[in-house]
């Protein structure tokens, strides 16, 4: 069974979001970045599929900074062959641009299976597995958390609002959206991803035409101002407490 | 011999043959099964396999079993086996440490515990926090403590601050104490800020010896670029991993812990001790300070030097003290011991104090104060029972 799996690199938000001096999109000067959690619970899904019956797995992801990290984490996990679409991607890469890229790498390798995750916090113009499938031509299915082959098709667990799930037998070739997999993403070794980085190699592939159109055209970016019904209370840890007893009691509620 | 049966072989022999790499590890060729580890060890009857049981299970072939069992994730890696060991293996470092690296690679670790070590490798602390804002603990401290990058001039002391130190809010308040004492010493330091990475010590023990070698080799660097006298460090685990450790990886620095250094400035101390503590005062030895590295009476002559102070001791000190339970990485293996134990290491500690009359609980390490304190919460009759960190007594005695 041939899996491809797509990876992204995004802001993590342990670090504090600036907006860039355009007023619409981020500074990515400070910026970390973080492997998109979502796809990281689709690699381990692959990984799960690989356990359990005969898969062969390459994970593709654009080129920004951490790329060569995720890629021989992924190695190291068990993936087979880690693809990294080099380009500038300064002005970021909007999920039309990538979807459409990717779509040409990915009919070549002819997978049955594509797995990426089901959404990204930065995905300004939808998420980037159903814009593939569309240019692929093949099914979706979002918001999966939990895959089994059987036979020629996949059955997957898809959740729904309310507390629904359903199960869907899926014809192959098929791209599903992962929400989580069937168990969290693994601990590897730190002396595991050296080695990775010794004796794996990652293909590189130049992307230089992109096509962005299909992008949101973004008036303003700004960060969440606090409301007029919002009082912020100052203070050390007492005297945030004992004002918020206070407040209580003005409110009746203590 | 059957192949499955050769395959025992070496699963076993391999693993036995590595211990022999770690300094005197060839010693656990003598054990005498005499269990004294096994019961010894805070946790030991919950294990499946405790030390001695490992042993045994090794010279029978058997060791497989062990690397299938969680159970050594129990082991908080506190010395108090290899501190009892009549055949002086150093079964904490030798054995327990090998068995989780083991696990490790396997995989096998306790969720929380895998967060700890990832967001050590990603953020160079395993809190979690921004290693942008290791540094901002010491916003509004006066007179303001030296940065190496800013100051840009050697010291004689470079202050090897710790995660804990650094980030938590409990503990940040030790830092600022320790930074008051060094300016009424009048002693020349630095802090390397946000420059400072995770020593890596609870993370080796945890299993994670790639990772320690990362970090230490972040902080190798960074120490290759300032110049310094000695480093001294508020952090028993820092302490041991540069003392002890770091030296391995080729990086080579005199290093003190806060308690050897002060006690050598007793003299100059003394009469800056001007604010009596009227206080009943037990000492707890930190694993990392006493048992491990042989330090127990610094710290006390610090506390004695006190006016005011009367120094009990509790039913374990010195080479018997009881693990507060934070450190090989059992600071963040609470949720996972707790579901089995449903006791904490620090609870037994503070019933202790509580035994002893102490109305305060000395400690000299930073993972101590935030755990006793919630101990403090749990156990009966220790609600009055203050938790204060060696430093933070004599600063309140020197004033400011």
């Amino acid at each position: 069974m041939n899996i491809v799996v797509i990876e992204k690199l995004v802001p993590d938000l342990v670090e504090e979001l600036e907006i860039s001096d355009t007023g619409t999109s981020l500074d990515m000067e400070w910026l970390r970045l973080i492997i998109n959690e979502f796809d990281d619970h689709a690699l381990e899904q692959a990984i799960l599929i690989k356990e359990s019956s005969d898969a062969h797995i390459t994970v593709i992801s654009p080129q920004f900074e951490g790329v060569d990290d995720i890629l021989f984490t992924a190695i190291s996990k068990g993936a087979d062959r880690v693809i990294k679409l080099a380009g500038d991607f300064e002005n970021d890469l909007n999920s039309h641009a990538l979807a459409r890229t990717l779509s040409n790498i990915v009919k070549e390798i002819n997978p049955d299976l594509v797995l990426t995750g089901v959404q990204a916090n930065n995905d300004l113009d939808g998420s980037v597995g159903p814009l593939l499938s569309e240019y692929l031509g093949i099914p979706y299915v979002g918001y999966v958390a939990g895959v089994s082959i059987e036979n020629e098709n996949v059955k997957v667990r898809k959740e729904y609002p309310g507390g629904l799930g359903a199960e869907m037998l899926v014809t192959m070739p098929a791209l599903l959206g992962i929400q989580a997999a069937e168990s969290p993403p693994r601990y590897v070794a730190i002396s595991k991803i050296r080695q990775a980085m010794k004796t794996a190699e990652i293909v590189e592939m130049d992307v230089s035409d992109l096509d962005t159109s299909g992008g949101p055209p973004v008036n303003r970016m700004y960060l969440p101002e606090s409301g007029e019904r919002a009082t912020m209370i100052e203070g050390d840890e007492e005297q945030v407490a004992a004002r918020l007893i206070e407040i209580f009691k003005e409110l009746d509620v203590l | 011999m059957t192949t499955s049966a050769l395959e025992e072989l070496s699963i076993t022999e391999s693993f036995y043959e590595s211990l022999f790499e770690v300094e005197e590890g060839e010693r656990i060729r003598t054990c005498l099964q005499c269990a004294t580890c096994s019961g010894v060890c805070p946790f030991g009857y919950l294990m499946e396999y405790p030390p001695g049981k490992m042993i045994s299970m090794m010279r029978a072939n058997l060791f497989d079993k062990v690397l299938d069992s969680e159970s050594v994730w129990m082991c908080i890696s506190c010395y108090a086996c290899t501190e009892v060991c009549p055949k002086k293996i150093p079964l904490t470092p030798g054995l327990m440490t090998r068995v989780k690296e083991e696990l490790l690679l396997a995989g096998n670790i306790p969720s929380e515990l895998q967060s700890a070590l990832e967001f050590s490798q990603r953020y160079g602390n395993p809190l979690g926090e921004s290693p942008k804002k290791r540094a901002d603990w010491i916003r509004g401290v006066t007179p303001p403590i030296p940065l190496m990058k800013e100051i840009a001039r050697p010291v004689d002391i470079l202050w090897f601050v710790g995660d804990y130190p650094s980030y938590h809010p409990r503990i940040q308040q030790t830092s600022r104490a320790f930074a008051n004492i060094l300016n009424a010493l009048d002693i020349d330091f630095g802090i390397l800020g946000r420059e400072e990475s995770s020593d890596g010590d609870s993370q080796r023990l945890a299993g994670e010896k790639g990772l320690f070698e990362i970090l230490a080799e972040k902080n190798g660097k960074v120490f290759e670029n300032y110049q310094f006298n000695e480093i001294v460090t508020t952090d028993p685990h820092a302490y041991n991993a540069i003392k002890n450790e770091y030296p391995k990886l080729g990086i080579s620095y005199p290093v003190r812990h806060y308690s050897e250094f002060l006690f050598e400035r007793l003299e100059q101390i003394k009469p800056l001790l001007v604010n009596e503590v009227n206080a009943k005062v037990a000492y707890h030895d930190p694993c990392y300070l006493g048992r491990v590295n042989g330090i127990y009476d610094p710290p006390r002559e610090l506390i004695k030097a006190i006016p005011g102070i009367d120094l009990v001791e509790m039913s374990h000190n010195r080479e018997t003290s009881l693990c507060c339970g934070g450190g090989g990485g059992g600071m963040w293996l609470d949720g996972y011991q707790w579901e089995r134990a449903h006791v904490r290491l620090s609870e037994w500690r503070v019933r202790e104090a509580v035994s002893s009359g102490a109305e305060i609980l000395a400690v000299a390490c930073p993972y101590e104060p935030p755990r006793f304190e919630d101990a403090a919460k749990m156990v009966q009759g220790a609600s009055t029972l203050n938790i204060k960190d060696v430093i933070e007594l004599l600063a309140v005695s020197i004033g400011e």
